[in-house]
């Protein structure tokens, strides 16, 4: 027996890894999320900044409910799947976006989360939103991001001096911190998280748009839409 | 090979196994996590994004995690057969983990020089690395009779 012991060992070790292997890759197929039945959010979830940034009816049968970091590169990535999907679904997808700045590894990621809300107060923020995604790698490194989203709000056409204002203050530090306590209550520990009508998806089904698109597609028919 | 120096690379191999069971479960969640595509989060240094999305973390398209796993788990399979008496095994290994002790000195070096930015499982995946690399050598001055 024990001739035949280490054998079992790395048998019993390669076994376990295997497993590990397929639990977090078989939990990422679209099609064993999407014949699940869509699971609704505790009661006592928080709600997130109110009123969320959203494109899309209200009245949409998929509510696409992002948690995102302008400075994540997956994020950055994310952002032409979602706006294409939001022209072809137009009417049966609303978009919502909700900050989570990861600055404990994102030097200039909470001030870019500022940027946007700052913008929201003068109506600019989806403006903002692709600005900051599309111009990332010109500010992610850039010790100077404040004055850089200063220049963006000016060419977005936005008052300056209450641009800057708002984004030092503490309405806007507030709805950052009301979509973070979603985040928590849900479980996002990472950027990108999407949620299709409360129900997390693996990053798998959104990084590429025909993924998400049978995704969606699929919520649909369960909807009998 | 004397009792007491059999017993003592039984001792130190056992030890190489459980070190390298480490680095393969540290190696595993990377490689999950890079072909997710989630950004990591550090809990105790602040690079993680920075050093496991730059172009250092992916070796001809393959993830640099996966090839560290499966290291970490040759590894972990020949300590536990020289543990269990298969010695002429203990050049292989001690081939294999200089290549590891390598590669993580090198890692090191682009995390402090190159990438300005320290992930903490690469860190830990160099600190067993280079564990593994002083049990090869303490059991080699042993046997020795150094």
């Amino acid at each position: 027996m024990k001739r035949y012991l280490p054998f079992i060992i790395i048998a019993a070790v390669l076994a376990a890894v295997a497993l590990i292997v397929l639990l977090a890759g078989g939990s990422s197929t679209p099609t064993s999320n999407t014949n699940q039945n869509l699971l609704n959010i505790p009661y006592r979830t928080p709600t997130g900044a109110e009123p969320p940034h959203a494109h899309g009816s209200p009245n949409a049968p998929i509510i696409l409910e992002e948690f995102g970091d302008f400075q994540c590169p997956p994020c950055r990535l994310l952002h032409p799947v979602l706006k294409q999907i939001e022209a072809d679904y137009d009417g049966r997808v609303r978009v919502i976006f909700r900050q989570f700045p990861l600055s404990d590894m994102h030097a200039n990621a909470l001030q870019a989360a500022r940027a946007a809300e700052a913008a929201a107060m003068q109506d600019r923020f989806w403006e903002m939103h692709n600005q900051l995604y599309e111009k990332q790698d010109e500010w992610k490194a850039a010790p100077n991001a404040r004055a850089m989203f200063i220049d963006y709000a000016r060419s977005l056409g936005m008052d300056r001096d209450k641009f800057t204002r708002d984004m030092d203050g503490e309405a806007v530090y507030n709805r950052i911190i009301a979509d973070g306590q979603r985040a928590h209550a849900l479980g996002v520990n990472g950027t990108p998280t999407v949620f299709l009508n409360n129900r997390e998806l693996q990053y798998d089904d959104i990084r590429v748009s025909s993924r998400l698109r049978s995704v969606i597609d699929a919520a649909l028919r369960q909807k009998g839409l | 090979m004397s009792r007491g120096k059999f017993a003592s690379t039984t001792i130190l191999y056992t030890i190489a196994a459980v070190v390298s069971l480490a680095g393969l479960l540290d190696a595993l969640y990377l490689t999950i996590e890079h072909l997710q595509g989630r950004s990591v989060r550090c809990t105790v240094t602040s690079g993680c994004s920075e050093v496991l999305g730059s172009s250092y973390a992916v070796l001809g398209g393959v993830p640099l995690a996966a090839v560290g796993a499966i290291a970490y788990f040759l590894v972990f399979s020949l300590a536990t057969l020289i543990a269990f008496g298969r010695t002429r095994l203990k050049n292989f290994l001690a081939v294999i983990v200089a290549l590891m002790c390598a590669t993580s000195l090198w890692l090191l070096y682009v995390q402090a020089f190159v990438l300005k930015a320290f992930c903490q499982y690469c860190l830990l995946s160099a600190v067993l690395s280079l564990t593994l690399g002083v049990i090869v050598v303490v059991n080699r001055i042993m046997n020795k009779g150094v």
